[in-house]
């Protein structure tokens, strides 16, 4: 590869970091790391290799629809996004600046995902902690509910401040 | 699903295609199994008994259709008719659908509900394990994603089979009659066919019946301490994988693929 190909690679990164979550839009595209790779095919054509969040998570599409559309926007000419399964998404792909991002917009960001070697399916006795208040800081909070308003957040509540707050859960 | 979307990530493929791949039939049997059990989960939104497990609940519905839709597009893919994920959605008949029967029944109450979700969550965890380790690289990239989702699905069932098992005397009474009533759907996950015998012996999937035990371990330690009594019934609801399901499965078809029939070829 030559350098100018490498300098049009890190200018389409660029161009992607502009990209934002349709749900969660305080962080882009490269923020939640599903964007896998990037690459410039012999003809000039873009290839965005990105894998899904969660399998149901609407703003897939919306998702492929605004990369065309931003690298577009940027003279690219001819761009696919080409979607992979394999390795699995993982927040723990998501980067510093993104976890920065999530809790400065009211988001808790993810803890590291829990290893779940021979565990059993159904713990009896799940111990269930929240992490810390994004807006207090405080660590006396408590988790509500597995679930949230999007496929990637559960809600917890800070007993410090009095807020209920989301938090991107894990996995 | 939408109308209009290219599927995504099957279209294209680089032209890699693996040499061992499972048949479009045994992909509808997943898919099916996640798009009629989705579907019945949705009929829950905006009635669930409180707010956090509407959202619940809707959630992991949806986890269940987006997992049938890639599922769906591989199908596609794979069988070479030209027909999409949607097109095998909603233009196929009940006769024509591989899910077992567990999935199709109506929701019933809440108890119902989750004692089904329950006994299924635990089948799709240990299935989908075993089908992460697939020869077939694209259905074991599609099981592993899909496990980290009924990862979380078994644990919010098991935990409430847990609350109303162990609750009150209403919820333990309610539970148990749902556990017992599906009881006799509880076998057919794990019947083996002719299609399974070639999968396992190609390496591309696991032999239904070797998923029993595990299944039925998991199951009992959490009926235990809910203080529900596993039920000594032995008749064996079967056919579902075959296209033989019971009625609710037609009428639930009829009113999902009403919309796509009325206006075929739309896109939205």
């Amino acid at each position: 590869m030559t350098i100018a190909a490498n300098d049009q690679i890190d200018e389409l990164w660029r161009v992607l970091e502009t990209v934002l979550d349709p749900e969660v839009p305080a962080l882009s595209v490269v923020d939640l790391g599903i964007v896998r790779d990037v690459s410039v095919e012999q003809d000039g054509g873009v290839i965005v290799t990105v894998t899904p969040t969660y399998s149901g998570c609407p703003a897939v599409q919306v998702i492929e629809r605004d990369i065309l559309a931003a690298l577009a926007a940027h003279g690219v000419r001819e761009a696919r996004v080409r979607t992979v399964y394999a390795p699995a998404w993982t927040t723990d792909w998501m980067s510093e600046s993104g976890r920065a991002k999530l809790k400065a917009y009211g988001i808790a960001p993810p803890g590291p995902v829990a290893d779940h070697g021979e565990s059993e399916l159904v713990p009896l006795l799940r111990r269930r902690v929240a992490p810390n208040c994004p807006f207090c800081d405080s660590t006396n909070t408590e988790p509500r509910s597995d679930f949230g308003s999007t496929a990637c957040k559960s809600l917890a509540y800070c007993n410090s401040c009095h807020q209920p707050f989301e938090l991107f859960k894990p996995i | 699903m939408t109308g209009a979307q290219t599927p995504a990530g099957h279209a294209e493929r680089d032209g890699a295609t693996s040499a061992a791949e499972v048949p479009a039939e045994y992909l509808l049997r997943l898919a099916d199994d996640r798009l009629v059990l989705g579907n019945r989960l949705s009929e829950w939104c905006g009635h669930a008994p409180i707010l956090e497990e509407d959202i619940a609940v809707a959630n992991i519905a949806l986890d269940l259709v987006g997992q049938a839709t890639a599922f769906l597009e591989l199908a596609a893919v794979r069988e070479g008719r030209g027909r999409t994920a949607d097109d095998l959605a909603f233009f196929r008949d009940a006769r024509e659908y591989r899910n077992i029967q567990l999935v199709e029944l109506p929701r019933g109450d809440f108890a119902f509900t989750i004692m089904r979700q329950f006994l299924f969550d635990i089948y799709d965890v240990i299935l989908l394990e075993a089908l992460q380790q697939s020869a077939d690289v694209e259905l074991a990239a599609l099981a592993a994603k899909s496990l980290k989702e009924a990862r979380y699905h078994v644990r919010h069932s098991g935990e409430w089979v847990l609350k109303l098992g162990d609750g009150t005397e209403e919820s333990r009474r309610r539970t148990q009659a749902a556990l017992d009533e599906l009881w006799r759907f509880t076998s057919e996950p794990f019947l083996t066919d002719e299609l399974d015998r070639e999968l396992v012996a190609a390496g591309l999937a696991p032999d239904p019946a070797s998923l029993r035990s595990r299944w039925e371990s998991e199951l009992s330690r959490i009926l235990e301490a809910a203080t529900l009594t596993m039920p000594d019934d032995s008749s064996v609801a079967r056919g579902g994988r075959q296209g033989l399901h019971t009625e609710h499965l037609g009428l639930m078809l009829a009113e999902m693929q009403s919309v796509a029939r009325a206006h075929p070829g739309a896109s939205w």
